[in-house]
């Protein structure tokens, strides 16, 4: 085992506002300002900038040795502009100490991939052009929300230039085949894959603080025990994680900071395994197998498959309409009415409707402002009905 | 085992949740094999007891002069009980009550010696004496049969439990299908809580019907949660498992409300919702099914509201009509204020009906696939009612997992769940009775 790849993914989006049929046609004020801006400052309090110091200080400690990766939604960048400036500037202090690689994905953190493949380019070519201004370096890896990957997906990440993507080591595509092994992608053999190792960082993302774990509690020994112990022949462990995990989802409390401070630092004290980025290792490792993937995976849940966004009924229909006015929107080409429909295709709002969660764990029920799914519909579809409205109105008068 | 099992409605003859599930739980726990004595003021000849052992108290003849029941028999006053006490009348009732206070009809006072007493059955004026009596007639029954247990179905059969036990000797179980709180909200009739108190008191073990019901029966009525234990009702298969649809006759979404248009059911809940959607969308009826106390107010109500040629009101409806209804909604909305269980959304998704239900109630412990809304929260209601009408994709996806989750929600496993309680205390008694 030689290396170690960390990616932490920032993610928040635009919640939307309680929103009443009876509001359709009378306001159009879609977002919870309130909400947002609350738990954006919070989130920035207990996660973003104490985790960021802690990175800052290996960086500080350990030079070039220890490196780190992060996507960063356009959402997420949106906010930290209105709402947390001091987060945005923080992780520009990172990114000017030379050992950070930000990736690019869709700036609304969207599932267009799935729908609209002019859509879902015009998102990602933004995002990354945001990145380039905002952090000074052009991505050459790219990540799709919620790690969603096909063959048809890596196409067109391919067809836009990016030489490395990241997608879930699910078991039902690699087999009995290690994750920690550099892929290439079946369709488009030239871009090549980096697949989370799901067992390793999920020990750390939902496992750490989980006391009725056999392993709890994780320690950085234990932990740097077990990527010694990988396969001779792996290459790279990658751990790939919602950044949230640190202070956020594992509070403070559950010693998790000092995880993130141990670990690093314990591997590089005590073993030869270094740290390293995805366009280092797409520079440096030939991939040893392609893999085919036709129907799209991501890395949610035990089915690693995009049901919890697109399972039922009602995610389809949201999801199908979001995108039926997207012809409109090009034509009118209209800044502020695009903002809008690119933030209503944040994948949360599809994930609040997820009736798997009634059954599948507590890991839904976290992330959701509310108590079900119906709720979450009838809402989002309130605030869609008045926005399709709205688009129709520009359109119509547009054609005259 | 053998359980003497005391209620107070018996279908076909039943007013609301408790004659329905008294029965469905009868049934049930006739499958886990145990023998059920069931004791009703008044049968009327047309029910369909099947295995199960119905007794009529009106037939059961007491002799008052009998030394054992003179002392009881001082104790019983005879109020009479004004109508606002009568909290589960339906308009059958109604009906009965004002033909027996025609003028000249004088209700009949109570001779000691009586043998047998005919019960007015229902909940009449004399409700309270009839509540005494009733116990009266419980403790002639205990004396003349075996049994087991004591089971009690609400206040108006706990003193009947009591005397039970107190001539048997055997456990006592008192099941709480609802509280004068749900019943009056702060209104509460004294006596009848005391009632209560009392039962649960005495009982050797209270199973309320939902994790709400129980914590009023710990926190109002300080009962210790060791005895406390929340079963959940549960819900008739459909016979033929195909539910009815009904063509409409009109064009319009169909939303309904059903049950007794009482302060507990949140009847003028409704109607201010079905206000706000009707200023948005003018094409859809409102149907509120059921009568009440509040009844003539809602008509005044919606009336003043000007929407009553889309809000309509059809009084009791019987069993079968109730089906048709069902039959023919397109979102079934129970908005109660303060609902121990609520049976009939779960009747409604087994037609197929998607239903909005007020958080405020027992069944949302157990129900995941339908719209919960807070009673108070009229915005809320009405934007669930439009959205079940105009997102297709909601009715459908409620519906459809709706379905399977009322067909998981059985009286068999609340019948097995109150065997474990009967096997429990039978254990107990005996361990008593050899010392161990």
């Amino acid at each position: 085992m030689k290396s170690v790849c960390l990616y932490f993914q920032v993610h928040q989006p635009f919640r939307l506002r309680t929103y009443r049929f009876f509001d359709i046609g009378k306001h159009h004020h879609y977002f919870d300002d309130y909400a947002n801006r609350f738990l954006m400052q919070q989130v920035a309090g207990k996660c973003y900038l104490p985790a960021n110091k802690v990175l800052m200080d290996l960086i500080m400690k350990y030079g070039k040795d220890f490196k780190v990766s992060f996507s960063i939604s356009g959402t997420a960048l949106d906010q930290f502009e209105v709402f947390a400036p001091d987060v945005l500037e923080s992780f520009r202090v990172l990114a000017e100490t030379g050992n950070v690689e930000f990736l690019a994905e869709t700036h609304a953190h969207s599932l267009a991939a799935l729908k609209s493949r002019n859509e879902f380019n015009r998102q990602v070519t933004y995002h990354s052009n945001r990145i380039k201004s905002l952090f000074g370096q052009t991505p050459t890896t790219f990540r799709n929300t919620e790690l969603v990957y096909s063959n048809d997906i890596g196409d067109a990440v391919y067809d836009m230039g990016y030489q490395t993507m990241i997608t879930e080591g699910a078991k039902h595509v690699l087999g009995r085949e290690s994750p920690n092994r550099m892929y290439c992608s079946a369709s488009s053999p030239e871009l090549k894959l980096l697949l989370k190792n799901f067992q390793l960082s999920d020990d750390i993302a939902f496992r750490f603080s989980n006391q009725n774990w056999s392993e709890w509690p994780l320690t950085p020994e234990k932990y740097v025990g077990w990527l010694k112990d990988q396969k001779q022949d792996d290459e790279v462990v990658n751990l790939f994680m919602d950044y949230e995990t640190f202070g956020e989802h594992q509070w403070a409390e559950t010693g998790i900071f000092d995880f993130l401070k141990g670990f690093p630092a314990m591997l590089l004290e005590n073993t030869n395994i270094k740290f390293t980025t995805p366009s280092e290792l797409a520079n440096t490792l030939t991939p040893h197998l392609p893999v085919n993937i036709p129907d799209p995976i991501s890395w949610a849940d035990e089915e690693r498959d995009l049901t919890a966004w697109l399972g039922n009924e009602m995610q389809k229909e949201a999801f199908t309409k979001v995108y039926s006015i997207e012809n409109k929107l090009n034509k009118i080409n209209d800044p502020g009415l695009y903002y809008i429909w690119q933030y209503l295709q944040t994948s949360d709002h599809f994930y609040y409707m997820c009736t798997k969660w009634f059954s599948d764990g507590a890991v839904h029920r976290y992330f959701n402002p509310y108590s079900s799914p119906y709720e979450a519909f009838i809402n989002y579809m309130n605030v869609l009905s008045d926005f399709i409205t709205k688009v129709d109105s520009h359109y119509d008068s547009f054609i005259c | 085992m053998k359980v003497l099992m005391f209620g107070w409605e018996f279908p076909p003859h039943i007013s609301g949740g408790l004659g329905t599930a008294s029965y469905g739980l009868s049934r049930a726990l006739l499958k886990t094999g145990m023998e059920i004595l069931f004791v009703v003021p008044k049968a009327y000849g047309d029910e369909e007891p099947g295995n199960i052992r119905l007794v009529n108290a009106s037939q059961v003849a007491v002799n008052a002069t009998d030394e054992a029941f003179k002392d009881h028999w001082d104790q019983i006053s005879f109020l009479e009980v004004d109508s606002a006490l009568m909290p589960y009348a339906t308009e059958e009732d109604y009906i009965m009550i004002s033909e027996q206070f025609r003028p000249g009809s004088q209700p009949e006072k109570p001779e000691r010696n009586t043998h047998t007493y005919t019960f007015f059955g229902g909940y009449g004026k004399n409700l309270w004496e009839e509540v005494q009596r009733y116990a009266l007639v419980a403790s002639q029954i205990a004396n003349q049969h075996d049994f087991d247990i004591i089971h009690a179905h609400d206040w108006l059969t706990y003193p009947a439990g009591i005397e039970a036990k107190r001539i048997s000797g055997s456990p006592l179980v008192v099941h709480i299908h609802a509280t004068e709180f749900d019943r009056s909200g702060a209104q509460v009739n004294q006596r009848i809580f005391d009632t209560e108190k009392n039962g649960m008191e005495t009982a050797d073990m209270v199973i309320a019907v939902s994790n709400r019901t129980r914590n009023t029966v710990i926190n109002r009525y300080g009962i210790d949660p060791a005895k406390v234990v929340t079963i959940h009702n549960g819900v008739e298969a459909i016979g033929n498992g195909k539910p009815l649809r009904v063509k409409k006759h009109v064009k319009e979404k169909i939303v309904t409300f059903l049950g007794r248009v009482t302060y507990q059911k949140g009847p003028e809940y409704f109607i201010e919702a079905a206000y706000k959607v009707l200023q948005k969308d003018p094409d859809v009826r409102f149907v509120m099914a059921g009568s009440g106390d509040l009844l003539s107010k809602m008509i005044r109500r919606v009336a003043a509201l000007g929407i009553a040629t889309r809000f309509h009101f059809t009084g009791f409806l019987k069993n079968e009509e109730v089906e048709q209804l069902f039959g023919m909604s397109d979102v079934y909305v129970m908005p109660s204020v303060s609902e121990p269980f609520g049976i009939s959304p779960l009747e409604a998704m087994r037609s197929n009906v998607p239903v909005i239900i007020s958080r405020q109630s027992g069944v949302a412990e157990v129900i995941n696939h339908a719209v919960k809304v807070d009673y108070w929260d009229i915005d809320a209601l009405a934007d669930a009612i439009h959205a079940l009408i105009h997102y297709p994709s909601l009715q459908n996806t409620s519906v459809g997992f709706g379905k399977e989750e009322v067909n998981n929600i059985r009286w068999d496993d609340a019948g097995i769940k109150v065997r474990e309680v009967y096997e429990q205390l039978v254990h107990k008694l005996l361990s008593n009775k050899t010392g161990r």
